[in-house]
């Protein structure tokens, strides 16, 4: 018996032109849809990675904001005595810090995609994006855990008949999360693509997140903002998300109407600018040697 | 012949030179001030003559000109000496990077093995690490469940798949890596350099496989090497770049031959940077004349010496660096390894810095050109760490004064050997 030579015949069109890039915006949604088993497995390497590495595991994920909600408690709470909307401090500090986590997981995780992935990079071509898109998919992991967390204290306050209401509204806090996810990535890109160039912009990101939480309603309640910085205040993407997941989970003031509109609309501009800031990079990352 | 799957049209690649991530502000700052009064910017490059060439001021061609058509069902091989060009254009073909000026087409689903277990985390399971590599080279995972049984097969570790892979050894590591890319299934593979590692046999494994990806599924390869065995055993067709142009491309045998011949002559020189991943590695190897000095031309009657250092990284035993000296036709004239004489070698090696010379006599290698491979490879396991090619090592004999007597030999190798010679008695009769 004769074994058959299969031959896989070519496509006959071309599959690939691969020209000089000049575009801004060379970008498709497509493509990358088309790499989604590569998203779901670096998410699945962070995750692997994390917990094999430590001891504490996920523990960790819960000291850190348990340690900073009683150090804001004794200190801004019982020192200084800032007013925390009628709601336990504790809570307070402990629903604004789990949101603001993630925001500032992802600035910081994002900003060295260049860094870290330098030898990747190097090597095999997948759409650069991939690696920060997973990268704020994957903080998604601590963040969960922390949100059970700050559940569980919501749940033993309420017990004890505390001024605690968490409304029916916590259905939308997925929208709260997908949004700060994208603003995170686009400040986080923008820093990146910075770093390509300049180096210091990687320092900066630490210290330039701890500011930023002080520009944020995370120890001090947003009505506690004077009405003449009103307006530049609305423009702090992140306050008016912290403020409406506040609501949602302990029953805080609304933000004002227009604010998450704002928001959302200073967070899709970030994010424009952020991709085509990176798409540039991406290019003169391959091209300096 | 079937239209071309690969057609690369007038590509030109240019660099700029500097490293990523480290301007600073501060020195852009400056550049901007200076100019600001006129006077001369203090970090304007150095060299900024136009005609500088292929360094024209801080900018680099990589590539010029290159035009080439790679048809279905070939293995195309690419050669040329460090800086030729040649990963450039692997980049270029593989998207890592675009081109500056040209165009590149391609007919299906390029999968590039630029390096052996791209992506591997230590801490993640081979299974894990199976599916991460593949996903990273390309694969969906369903493709990736569908060939698992046989990509661990290949790799012949079934026992270990779900160890971590960091407590692997490095050439379980290599297996594993190299068995993920050999069950790709693109139209088009692009392979560089990674049969330079692994234990011997597994390297002909690999090797069969591609030739078999080739000649029975009608895939494209594009392999590119310092291995001129691997080249001359799989691709018929050879590209031979240099200075970023592209020289030649023929029939392997012709092509070879004038790499050995002509391009090679000058590089008496291999370094590489330091590299942590290897338990040991080859950092610098030189040809020496006699006077001491770099050449790849020895005398003759001088002989001509290896100078190799190279660095361990971790304690390492039963380990060898070796040289070897072969004709342009593979045909192997000597092999010497390091614990010749010293066996003690062969205990643990500490971590560090080394160099070794390795003489070679005079009037042993006869007239001709040779290439050169130096290696450093463990004994027990068999596994290769590190391997470097040096063709174009020519022997003349420009100061015979006797006689012309050396050419007059035949032979690869004209040792002089000890003769015995004994004066028994006076001519004639009396032995009788």
């Amino acid at each position: 018996m004769q074994e058959t030579i299969q031959l896989d015949l070519p496509p006959a069109e071309w599959t690939h032109v691969i020209r000089p890039k000049r575009g801004w915006f060379e970008f498709s949604f497509k493509e990358l849809w088309g790499y989604r088993d590569l998203v779901s497995m670096f998410i699945r390497r962070d995750f692997v990675a994390v917990y094999k590495q430590t001891v504490l595991g996920p523990l960790w994920y819960l000291i850190n904001p348990l340690a900073s909600s009683l150090v804001f408690t004794v200190v801004f709470g019982k020192i200084a005595r800032i007013p925390t909307d009628g709601v336990p401090p504790f809570l307070f500090y402990l629903s604004g810090i789990t949101c603001w986590n993630y925001l500032a997981t992802c600035v910081s995780g994002t900003a060295s995609s260049f860094l870290t992935n330098s030898s990747l990079f190097g090597k095999v071509y997948f759409p650069r994006l991939i690696s920060p898109v997973s990268t704020v998919i994957s903080n998604l992991t601590a963040f969960s855990i922390q949100f059970l967390f700050l559940l569980l204290f919501v749940g033993v306050y309420a017990a004890q008949g505390m001024t605690v209401q968490p409304t029916w509204t916590m259905l939308l806090i997925p929208a709260l999360i997908l949004q700060i996810g994208l603003l995170g990535l686009g400040i986080g890109i923008m820093v990146s693509a910075a770093t390509v160039k300049y180096r210091d912009f990687h320092f900066l990101v630490g210290f330039g997140i701890q500011l930023w939480m002080y520009a944020s309603p995370i120890i001090y309640p947003a009505s506690e903002v004077p009405a003449r910085f009103r307006g530049l205040y609305s423009l702090n993407p992140i306050a008016p998300i912290i403020e409406a997941f506040r609501h949602c989970m302990i029953g805080t003031a609304l933000p004002a109407a227009g604010s998450l509109m704002v928001s959302w609309l200073v967070t899709l501009s970030i994010l424009f600018f952020g991709v085509l800031l990176f798409n540039r990079a991406e290019k003169n990352f391959m091209d300096v040697v | 012949m079937s239209a071309p799957i690969i057609e690369i049209r007038d590509v030109w690649k240019e660099y700029r030179l500097g490293l990523i991530g480290h301007g600073s502000i501060r020195r852009d700052f400056q550049s901007w001030f200076a100019r600001l009064r006129g006077r001369e910017d203090p970090n304007s490059p150095i060299f900024d003559d136009a005609d500088r060439d292929p360094v024209r001021g801080d900018r680099f061609l990589a590539l010029r000109e290159i035009s080439l058509d790679v048809h279905p069902g070939e293995m195309l091989g690419i050669i040329g000496r460090n800086g030729a060009g040649k990963s450039t254009l692997l980049k270029i073909l593989t998207r890592i990077t675009s081109p500056t000026r040209g165009e590149v087409r391609l007919r299906g689903r390029v999968v590039s093995l630029l390096e052996v277990g791209t992506g591997f985390h230590p801490d993640l399971t081979g299974r894990e690490n199976v599916f991460l590599n593949g996903t990273i080279l390309g694969m969906s995972k369903a493709e990736i469940r569908r060939k698992f049984d046989e990509i661990v097969e290949f790799a012949g570790i079934p026992k270990f798949i779900d160890t971590p892979v960091k407590r692997y050894s490095s050439g379980m590591y290599v297996r594993l890596a190299f068995a993920v890319a050999a069950h790709l299934e693109p139209e088009i593979l692009i392979v560089d350099e990674v049969l330079a590692v692994g234990d011997y046999d597994f390297q002909k494994k690999c090797m069969d496989k591609m030739s078999e990806v080739t000649t029975r599924s009608g895939r494209t390869v594009l392999l590119v090497s310092h291995n001129l065995g691997a080249i001359r055993r799989l691709c018929t067709r050879t590209a031979l770049l240099s200075h970023g142009q592209l020289l030649e491309v023929g029939d392997t045998p012709k092509v070879l031959n004038r790499y050995l011949t002509h391009v090679q002559k000058k590089e008496f020189e291999f370094a590489q940077p330091t590299n942590g991943d290897k338990p040991m590695h080859l950092r610098r190897v030189r040809v020496l004349g006699r006077d001491g000095l770099p050449s790849m031309e020895a005398e003759y009657r001088d002989g001509f010496s290896f100078e190799i250092e190279y660095e361990v990284n971790e304690e390492t035993k039963s380990a060898m660096v070796w040289a070897a000296v072969r004709t342009s036709d593979e045909t192997e004239v000597f092999f010497s390894a390091d614990y010749d004489t010293s066996p003690e070698l062969l205990g643990p090696r500490k971590p560090g810095y080394y160099r070794t010379v390795l003489k070679v006599p005079g009037k042993l290698l006869n007239h001709g050109t040779y290439y050169l491979v130096i290696g450093i490879s463990n004994l027990a396991p068999e596994v290769a760490y590190d391997r470097v090619e040096m063709p174009g090592l020519t022997v003349n004999d420009t100061k015979n004064d006797l006689s012309n007597e050396a050419a007059k030999r035949i032979g690869l190798v004209t040792p002089r050997l000890g003769w015995d010679i004994r004066y028994i008695s006076p001519p004639a009769g009396d032995l009788r």
